[in-house]
């Protein structure tokens, strides 16, 4: 035996005769996880969160928590001699004096806003799919809260420095909570520890930032992973796939070379995009002070959707009442839009299984078009993201395109009513046109081109049979119907009871469903092409109406159908 | 051509027999080789890539190092900016080197023939289910208390749970607010006589220094020598601006709050709070940069657009004997953002 | 000859030599270097040009008396800084009448810019046009300037003067490219939309500081590429396009087959 092998062995059984870990390596050390590109989006969260953790214990090595005033003497000549916050000045001090320091905070910014991107991204590709569907529920609903808690601990994050963007970030954050009804004026000094902006703030913002959020999301992502090992990862339909097995790579080697070799190309983007591109220059902005304000006053991207909301309410929708100061004019950006839709998302698994009243496990992915609806409305919640976004930064836009920020303004007030309305429309047609392609290319194979022509004259076209494996892509799933509900009255004719709910239940059913394209089936295919020995005039019998939605399949145009007679070599 | 785009002929009975509901499952697809499986050379030249880019990381780590010790960020921009980019060029590559190679690795030369594993459903089995309720039951047996008390426990040892965490909560929140004085909104350090000083070097204004189409910000005189500068300065901050007085439409009960057509606003926008800092000489508008709240200077400082509901706070003026520009008492409302009970 | 030559000489031909011999050097001089530096004094030849160019190109809208008209305001009392300004940035002559006057090609030379500048300023007395000292960035404090340039000027053209929005499709331009005595003469004049800083709100000593600031922002940002200096509005897009674009394609090389 080697020395490695020696060492190897004799530390697994050190191990394993005080921890009994021999089991757990027996049964996850080749554990099988299937291959795609689409699932290793969530590992760029999970390694920019390591890369955050890595990059902000060096941070808080040098940073100085404090609002306690100092002046800089360092070497930055635009700050010489300025008034400040310790918390803003040992930032200077982190970027100008300690070396790397400012690659260490610029790699902790660009990780920040990769993090919230690639969570963004990850969320929608497990909601565009349908991995959230029983048994991931549970998962979603975890993912969610790491969502929300990613969104604080980028603003608490970035408030750190004590500059003037952030400042001002924070004194919209003031306003905000002084126009919740009641407790306003009471929730804006419990943040400040009094009135604004006080000498709590950065030390109270650090701890959430550094220990509360930190530990939280480290604690919701072990359970988030575990959940994944315990439920096995889902898989795209494809030959050979089915709910009741995972087909893949086996997780040593394979994975941990794979997985391990993503971490390090995803910190060495993040390194790359500190090399060379600024983030959050806090020595242009200066440090805070409630009277200076610059153009371009923006929060983060992850936050454009509230500041997005906040431009567009208009005025009016403040008003007194009873004396009482209402200030929807900040509510409904504030609270009740992105309420409403975090909380949608949150529990879409939940709206979906009452739609379908489906309680099967599902492990096999859905493709986005075979199920319209959901697609639709995921469409629609990503427009209405993108729009407050773009209405954030409508004073950017203004300048750079030549525009008049009024004139933006008004368009957004409009579009973000009629931008969701028309995504979910344009995406719900797109995807029953792509099912109707996909019932197209089965019955018909593909147009190679390639065109035949007989004694009599008659033109064809030789289309190719699709292979088992890409017409199996096309019919393994399942068309959901809408919910079927038991009769209004019973025999007697007397109405009963629950009635009104399931017909309510019904209704949200058929809105998912009504429009429906089934997947080809044997039968309908064999009806296409009843004699594939025989000659090439073999036309298509069968009609039927051209209703979509009932029971009763497409039309078929009357395309002839050719086997190929030969192959290519 | 592609060995998996195999065309493989359809079984279509033709004598009209029955058909299965749904197509089946066609299986698992067979293994394609790679290059570096069937070729010994391309197996070799791929272990040399893959040596190659962990070389490259290590070529990247000492880069870091050197610029560490040699290129450190000095006095200017241009050294900072050098110092950081070369550091980061270093690690980029360290980094990129490891995961190109064990990527590269994996794909090339690891086994990659698919395994399948069996699912099973997430529910335990039966024999579980039943064991688990009867470990329970045993355990609730175990308990001591009989059918009669449970309830009374039940409630008693809820109610103490539910109570217990008072003890942190209440000198938390309690203490978390300061002295919970919400009043401060109503006022800020303005006063009868107060000067009007430049923000930020604090030499006062004489109501002559102002020109018509010129915009002054503005502090109390002393503001510095308050307990609190940056909380009051946040609610004092005004904007001093002169128009031809033939411009200015004053209500009647505010015409002795200008002085020849200078007029004092609060700075801190009514919507949210950020300073109202941006003034259009042309057209007399005040633009907020936060969420394009415009407030109109000739006409009492009212919305025309944006988020905002409320026009600007104005702050009486004067000049005192020197001519210099005093306040004539604080604003006549809670200046900034609303809230609640401001109006009580 | 003696007596010929003893005719010819006077007692002031000396003088009128002399006389002579310098206005031949002067206007060769002038001739060779071509139009006379901005400090230089404004003769009444400058203010005749100025007027004839003022009235060639800027009498349809400002009036044949500068006294202004329903399109355009009074020059009366704007002085020299205000033309130079104006021309010299190609604001003026306007293409179309509005609030906003952007800036283009400049339509003049720096002598026919300063002669419709002395013929302006004859019309009334205004601010000059500052001398190369009032506008030297090596003398003024940039740290001071910074201070000064957020209060008073970072709303509205952003915290290192990359430019920003204003109202109804106006906008404040960016400070990258414009010279120092360009800066010290719209903070000292307000052109359009603009305030105005007379010197009794910031002192020569402070615009000068202001411009010391500016120009230290055309070494560019320690931390790397700029972005535009746009905010965290071009951070986020950067990130999404670049960041998440390359480890999208990391991704995708990652998970697909190898040949």
């Amino acid at each position: 035996m080697s020395l490695t092998q020696r060492l190897s062995g004799g530390t697994a059984d050190y191990l394993d005769q005080r921890t009994g870990i021999g089991a757990a390596v027996k049964n996850f050390a080749r554990k099988i996880f299937p291959d795609h590109w689409s699932f290793l989006l969530g590992e760029v969260a999970l390694y920019s969160f390591v890369v955050l953790l890595i990059s902000g214990v060096f941070l808080t090595m040098f940073f100085v928590p404090s609002m306690n005033e100092t002046v800089y003497q360092g070497s930055f000549a635009t700050m010489h001699g300025v008034t400040m916050s310790e918390a803003f000045k040992s930032t200077l001090d982190l970027s100008f004096e300690v070396r790397g320091g400012l690659l260490m905070r610029q790699i902790h910014h660009w990780a920040a806003v990769l993090f919230m991107a690639a969570i963004v991204t990850h969320m929608f590709r497990v909601f565009f799919t349908g991995a959230f569907r029983k048994p991931r529920e549970i998962n979603w609903v975890v993912g969610s809260v790491l969502l929300t808690l990613g969104l604080l601990a980028g603003f608490s994050g970035y408030s750190l420095p004590d500059d003037v963007l952030s400042g001002n970030g924070l004194r919209i954050a003031d306003g905000v909570a002084r126009s919740i009804p009641i407790i306003g004026s009471y929730a804006s000094y419990l943040l400040f520890g009094g009135q604004f902006p006080g000498h709590a703030l950065i030390p109270r913002l650090f701890t959430v930032h550094v220990l509360l959020i930190p530990g939280l999301i480290l604690a919701l992502v072990g359970l988030h992973l575990l959940l994944v090992v315990l439920h096995k990862h889902t898989q795209y339909p494809g030959p050979g796939r089915t709910d009741r097995n995972v087909v893949g790579f086996p997780l040593f080697p394979v994975y941990v070379a794979k997985a391990g070799g993503f971490f390090f190309i995803v910190f060495a983007v993040i390194a790359l995009l500190a090399a060379t591109f600024t983030i959050n220059p806090i020595w242009s902005f200066g440090p805070y002070d409630p009277s200076p304000v610059a153009a371009g006053a923006q929060p983060d991207w992850y936050m454009l959707f509230l500041e997005g909301g906040l431009r567009l309410t208009p005025g009016w929708t403040e008003f007194v009442l009873g004396g009482f100061t209402w200030s929807f004019n900040i509510l409904i950006p504030g609270v009740i839009v992105p309420g409403v839709l975090f909380t949608t998302l949150a529990i879409y698994p939940f709206i979906e299984s009452w739609v379908t009243g489906d309680k099967r496990e599902h492990h096999v992915l859905d493709r986005p078009r075979n199920a319209p609806v959901r697609t639709g409305i995921g469409v629609a919640l990503l427009v209405s993201f993108l729009v407050l976004a773009l209405a954030g930064s409508n004073d950017i836009i203004a300048t750079n395109f030549h525009l008049s920020i009024n004139d933006i303004t008004m368009f957004f007030r409009l579009f973000i009513f009629l931008g969701p309305i028309l995504g979910f429309w344009i995406t719900k047609r797109l995807c029953l046109g792509l099912q109707r392609r996909d019932r197209e290319l089965v019955l018909h194979g593909h147009e190679t081109g390639r065109i035949l022509r007989f004694a009599d004259g008659e033109y064809v076209e030789v289309h190719k049979v699709l292979s088992e494996d890409e017409r199996w892509l096309r019919v393994q799933h399942e068309s959901r119907r809408p919910l079927q509900i038991a009769p209004e009255t019973d025999s007697r004719g007397v109405v009963r009871r629950g009635y009104r709910k399931d017909r309510f239940r019904q209704r949200v059913s058929q809105f998912f469903y009504q429009d429906r394209i089934e997947p080809i089936t044997p039968a309908e295919l064999a009806a296409a092409h009843p004699d594939a020995s025989q000659d090439v005039h073999g036309a298509m019998r069968g009609a039927g109406n051209t209703q979509v939605g009932a029971d009763v399949p497409m039309i078929e145009p009357e395309v002839p159908m050719i086997e190929p007679a030969e192959r290519r070599p | 051509m592609n060995a998996a785009d195999s065309s493989k002929d359809l079984t279509v009975r033709a004598d009209g027999g029955q058909q299965p509901a749904r197509f089946e499952n066609p299986g698992v697809p067979e293994h394609r080789e790679r290059l570096a499986d069937a070729d010994p050379a391309a197996a070799k030249r791929a272990e040399r890539q893959v040596a190659a880019l962990f070389a490259l990381s290590t070529v990247g780590t000492i880069g870091f190092l050197l610029a560490y010790f040699l290129a450190p960020p000095g006095q200017s921009v241009a050294s900072i900016r050098t110092s950081n980019l070369l550091l980061g060029l270093g690690l980029t590559f360290g980094l990129l080197g490891i995961g190109l190679g064990a990527v590269h690795w994996a794909k090339t030369l690891m086994s990659d023939h698919e395994r399948i594993e069996e699912r099973h459903p997430q529910r335990s089995s039966a024999a579980d289910r039943a064991g688990a309720i009867a470990v329970l039951k045993e355990g609730a047996a175990d308990s001591g208390v009989g059918v009669g008390r449970r309830g009374l426990l039940k409630g008693a040892l809820i109610g103490a749970v539910a109570l217990l965490p008072l003890s942190i909560a209440v000198p938390l929140i309690g203490n978390i607010g300061g002295d919970w004085n919400t009043n401060k909104f109503r006022h800020t350090v303005w006063r009868a006589g107060r000067r009007l000083a430049r923000d930020p070097s604090g030499t006062a204004i004489k109501a002559s220094d102002v020109t018509i189409g010129s915009v002054f910000h503005v502090i109390p005189d002393g503001l510095e020598s308050e307990a609190h500068p940056l909380d009051e300065k946040a609610k004092a901050v005004v904007l001093l601006i002169r128009l031809d007085p033939r411009d200015l439409n004053e209500t009647p009960e505010k015409k002795s709050w200008s002085y020849d057509g200078i007029v004092a606003y609060s700075k801190i926008c009514t919507h949210v709070g950020c300073p109202v800092a941006l003034y259009e000489q042309q057209t007399h508008h005040l633009l907020c940069p936060c969420h394009q709240s415009t407030f109109d200077v000739a006409n009492g400082a009212k919305v025309i657009f944006g988020p905002a509901r409320r026009p600007l706070p104005q702050l009486p003026i004067t000049v005192d004997s020197e001519g210099y520009l005093v306040a004539q008492s604080d604003f006549h409302e809670p200046i900034g953002p609303s809230y609640w009970e401001r109006l009580k | 000859m003696k007596a010929r030559a003893a005719r010819r000489y006077h007692r002031f031909a000396p003088v009128a030599l002399l006389l002579g011999a310098l206005l031949a050097v002067g206007a060769g001089y002038a001739a060779l270097t071509g139009g006379p530096a901005a400090a230089a004094a404004p003769t009444a030849d400058d203010i005749a040009a100025g007027s004839q160019l003022f009235r060639a190109n800027c009498a349809t809208c400002h009036g044949p008396s500068a006294s202004g008209s329903r399109n355009a305001p009074s020059l009366i009392g704007v002085g020299a800084a205000a033309v130079d300004f104006q021309v010299g940035t190609g604001r003026m002559p306007m293409h179309a009448n509005g609030p906003q006057a952007p800036a283009k090609p400049v339509q003049f030379d720096q002598q026919q810019i300063s002669q419709l500048a002395a013929y302006v300023a004859s019309l009334g007395a205004g601010p000059a046009v500052p001398t190369a000292e009032q506008v030297d960035a090596a003398l003024g404090n940039p740290a001071n300037g910074m201070a000064l340039f957020r209060t008073n000027c970072a709303m509205c053209h952003n915290a290192v003067g990359g430019g920003g929005a204003l109202s109804q499709g106006k906008y404040a331009p960016a400070l990258w490219q414009t010279t120092p005595s360009h800066i010290f003469e719209a903070m000292l004049t307000g052109p359009q939309s603009m305030p105005v800083f007379s010197n009794a709100n910031l002192s020569d000593q402070e615009k000068r500081d202001v411009i010391a600031y500016l120009v230290a922002q055309r070494e560019g940002s320690p931390g790397g590429a700029d972005l535009g200096s746009l905010g965290p509005v071009s951070e986020g897009l950067w990130v999404w396009v670049v960041g998440l674009g390359l480890l999208i394609g990391a991704a995708v090389w990652v998970g697909a087959k190898s040949s």
